[in-house]
């Protein structure tokens, strides 16, 4: 049988290896964070971090993941400078995207603690968000790196 | 810490009951019975539908409107914590059962959330239940020490009697407060003594947005819940002629295949098996009589119907006479396609079906259309089906579909399987299986004086009626769906003779209110023609519109904010060029100026878009900067990006692929400024789309010289090289 180890805890699950990651998360395992948008990789709305790099949960299978560390939105401390930022900015308006805009920002500021726009533009334009939040997400994400960087940028 | 309550409650339809059918606020009602109370919530006081005040200080404002991301679970409650001077730290929020008590004040009979009416339709109401509770919690104070009610005053969750420096809680006057009759005259607070209204609240909602914890209707039901995916006919009004479900049935986790009249449903334990067996169900369509529809000959159609008359909705003055006597003559058609709503969340529904009772999740905007539908297609009386509102990801309209499509689909499919479903629809039936704004073709044409001014125009609008063949049908009179219309016969310039008429020809695509309805169009089509008359008259567009709104004074206001914000007339950068808008819709009034540039491989880059609004008194600015910003966003992809098409009966777009959306390296940046205003709110959800298209491509048009009549806007037509 597979498992997944998500946020640090393994599940053992009872599931075809070909499953799409997101649908056994949020059905077998019943974190329903991770949203389902699209299933081909075009709105980002299913990202989660695979060994810390963010990756579209709808094009993965249970195989692909075997062995690997699977971080969701629940995953995510309350604490972290990018969900502080997005509370701090009102970000959401329905909010449905926004576990994987987070899941994508958050991975982003690992790799690059103070991004540019253009930096912001190239991570972030493939989650997309129907409501319109892209400049509340830009801003929310300078606000966290420079609370991570402690106001150096 | 606040909390917003998603857990729905059965029990708390029993306290609805109690307040009985046409409550009418401010009188109270009996306080909470022990067995009418959510578990573990020592509820004493409820005075009204709207509120429930516990012995334990809590706050809970019960929302009868859907939150699908315009702030209505923030604004509100603030409208009933202002009245109620509640303490905003203890406020909780909870969905609202269906019930007549919560039936929308404006449109009677039902309840739903819409038309951008959320805040001015409970400006009163709310209010009104705040302050009646509040007047008697002052009451129940009073009683208790014995003193003059006019001596003591409310504040933060307390009432206070300040000469003798005494202060009791909310919560431990409960008790007492329910005992008490209601007030017979409510005042509401002047103006100027509103503390919260009109200041940015953060949203309650925001914390379990931003955790992953928020529940959608699509996160419903549990794990282990039966999935069920549709495959709806390739063409709309087609039925299954045969199928053959063998491999379907015997693909692993598929339970159950259910022919409805709307498709075939895979019933499986599993998202993934239902999409397998989904994709293995050989069916044979009766494609009916949309097979060979084509966008291309119904554009052709709708082109020759735009020049003949039709249903005249606003006749001032001979148009046509001043048109054949003025100094020149300008003429223009101008085309929108059909445009999906494409919510982030796709369409879906949870069901459990009992013998005698209906329960249903769903973000939906339409709670009791959609639990009378429930309550036909299973056979139970509306009373035993419960609607219980989930966050909505993203509603634009499209949950709130008077034929309840997809609640319909969903309760027939659990009545035959008798199990609990989540009916999903994914992205590409989300997109195809319809209910789309409608396509549009307008032609227009207006005659201007010698000085410039139009002393003329004429405005003929062929499209689909959406109020056409639903319980609103009534509102259409003499041929005229006010929907089609509105923002062109009501256009605000001065102009003297004015004639607009409208075809409304049936086609058998579904359609549907859209973000900003029937403005999403007009707008378009009347702020770009009103650019070309400026441009006719060799006159500058901002000034050609403030000189022929002499008597509008709020377009004038917005239409001069957005113009001072952007600087314009002032030097831009190089290849940067500013198109301005303005239009009222729903109660509000909004001008933006686009900057714009065109690469030569004619890309149309919108860089900035400084917008002014005017909608009255507000409740919460930042919530309406927000919604102007992602009105903005929905705007610039209807303008950039947008079209449904058909061939062979066929919509051809079928994911954000090949119906794109605007992403985050196309954003503009965008201002927002909001005119101080004394007057009734307006609406904030739609009023900022109208303006976008005609903004943008008017500065395309100061870019190009090319006049945009079509959207999208296609670069092959801005293409230089
Ligand atoms: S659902 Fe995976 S990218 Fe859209
Ligand atoms: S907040 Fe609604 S889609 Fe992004």
């Amino acid at each position: 049988m597979a498992s997944l180890h998500v946020n640090g805890i393994v599940y053992p699950v009872d599931v075809p290896d070909d499953a799409p990651l997101l649908w056994v998360i949020r059905e077998k395992l019943g974190l329903t964070g991770t949203k389902y948008g699209c299933g081909i990789a075009q709105c980002g709305s299913c990202t989660v971090h695979i060994d810390g790099k963010p990756e579209r949960s709808c094009q993965i299978t249970v195989r692909e993941v075997q062995g690997k560390r699977i971080t969701t939105i629940e995953g995510i401390p309350d604490t972290h400078p990018v969900k502080k930022a997005w509370i701090e900015d009102d970000v959401p308006q329905c909010g449905y995207c926004h576990p994987g805009q987070i899941m994508s920002a958050v991975a982003l500021l690992k790799e690059k603690p103070s991004p540019t726009d253009a930096d912001i533009d190239a991570a972030m334009s493939g989650n997309l968000c129907r409501c319109g939040t892209y400049q509340r997400i830009r801003r929310a994400i300078h606000r966290a790196a420079q609370a991570k960087t402690g106001g150096k940028r | 810490m606040n909390t917003v309550m998603v857990i729905n409650r059965r029990r708390f339809l029993k306290t609805a009951a109690l307040f009985g059918g046409g409550l009418i606020l401010g009188v109270a009602l009996p306080g909470g019975k022990a067995d009418s109370q959510p578990a573990g919530e020592k509820t004493s006081f409820v005075p009204n539908a709207f509120l429930r005040i516990g012995s334990d200080d809590s706050v809970t404002i019960i929302i009868n409107k859907s939150e699908m991301g315009q702030g209505v679970y923030t604004s509100l409650p603030m409208l009933v914590a202002e009245e109620l001077e509640a303490d905003w730290s203890t406020i909780r929020i909870e969905p609202a059962p269906v019930h007549p008590a919560y039936n929308h004040a404006e449109w009677g009979g039902m309840q739903g959330t819409g038309g951008s009416t959320s805040v001015k339709s409970e400006w009163t109401r709310l209010r009104t239940a705040g302050a009646a509770a509040r007047i008697m919690l002052i009451r129940a104070a009073a009683d208790t020490w014995k003193v003059k009610p006019e001596s003591c005053r409310a504040e933060q969750g307390h009432v206070l009697h300040p000469p003798t420096r005494r202060r009791i809680s909310y919560g431990a006057l409960a008790e007492k407060a329910a005992k008490l009759s209601p007030p017979t005259t409510i005042p509401l607070k002047p103006d100027n003594q509103l503390k919260l209204l009109g200041t940015s609240v953060k949203r309650l909602d925001t914390p379990a947005k931003v955790n992953g914890s928020a529940v959608f209707g699509i996160d419903a039901g549990g794990k282990d819940i039966l999935i069920a995916l549709v495959a709806h006919p390739p063409v709309f009004g087609g039925k299954v002629k045969s199928l053959s479900a063998d491999t379907a049935r015997n693909t692993q986790g598929v339970k159950d295949v259910v022919v409805l009249d709307s498709g075939v449903a895979v019933v499986a334990d599993s998202f993934w098996a239902a999409e397998r067996g989904r994709d293995a169900l050989e069916i044979v369509w009766d494609e009916g009589p949309m097979a060979a529809f084509e966008t291309a000959t119904q554009r052709k159609e709708y082109a020759a119907l735009a020049q003949t008359p039709g249903a005249v909705a606003r006749h001032e003055g001979d148009a046509e006479k001043a048109l054949k006597q003025a100094a020149r003559s300008i003429h223009a058609e101008y085309e929108v396609p059909y445009l999906a709503h494409a919510t982030m969340e796709p369409l879906n529904c949870v069901v459990e079906l009992r013998d005698d009772r209906c329960d249903i999740w769903v973000g939906t905007q339409f709670q009791t259309a959609d639990r009378d539908a429930a309550a036909r297609v299973s056979g139970l009386k509306p009373e035993q089906v419960s609607v219980h509102t989930m966050f909505l990801g993203c509603g634009f309209g499209r949950r709130a579909n008077p034929a309840s499509d997809f609640v319909v689909e969903a309760v027939k499919i659990a009545k035959a399987v008798k199990k609990p479903i989540r009916m999903i629809w994914t992205r590409e039936d989300d997109t195809k299986a319809g209910y789309y704004r409608p396509m549009w073709y307008d032609r227009i044409s207006a005659g201007i004086d010698t000085s410039g001014k139009p002393v003329a125009w004429r405005h003929t609008i062929v499209g689909q009626s959406i109020m056409e063949g639903t319980p609103f049908a009534a509102s259409i009179r003499n041929g005229v769906d006010e929907t089609s219309v509105e923002g062109a016969h009501d256009i605000p310039y001065a102009i003297p003779h004015v004639h607009v008429d409208l075809h409304s020809p049936k086609t058998g695509v579904p359609v549907l209110w859209w973000r900003s309805v029937g403005h999403s169009h007009t707008a378009f089509v009347v702020e770009s023609f009103l650019d070309e008359l400026a441009h006719a008259a060799g006159q500058d567009p901002y000034a050609y519109r403030l000189a022929l709104l002499k008597s509008h004074p709020r377009h004038r206001a917005v239409l001069k904010r957005a113009a001072e914000q952007a600087g314009w007339g002032r030097p831009l950068p190089k290849n940067h060029f500013h198109g301005i808008a303005v239009h009222a819709s729903f109660g509000s009034y909004v001008a933006q100026v686009a900057e714009v540039s065109v690469k030569p491989d004619g890309t149309v880059r919108v860089h900035k878009v400084f917008c002014a609004v005017d909608c009255g008194k507000t409740v919460n600015p930042d919530t309406i900067a927000a919604q102007m910003e992602g009105a903005i966003v929905f705007g610039l992809s209807a303008t950039l990006h947008g079209a449904i098409t058909f061939k062979q009966g066929r919509v051809e777009q079928s994911n954000f692929h090949d119906y794109p959306v605007l992403r985050m390296a196309e954003m503009p940046e965008v201002t927002v400024s909001i005119i101080k205003s004394t007057e009734a709110p307006g609406g904030i959800g739609e009023p900022g789309v109208p303006p976008v298209a005609p903004a943008v491509c008017n500065a395309v048009f100061a870019a190009t010289g090319k006049r945009i009549r079509r959207l999208p806007i296609r670069t092959e037509e801005l293409k230089r090289t």
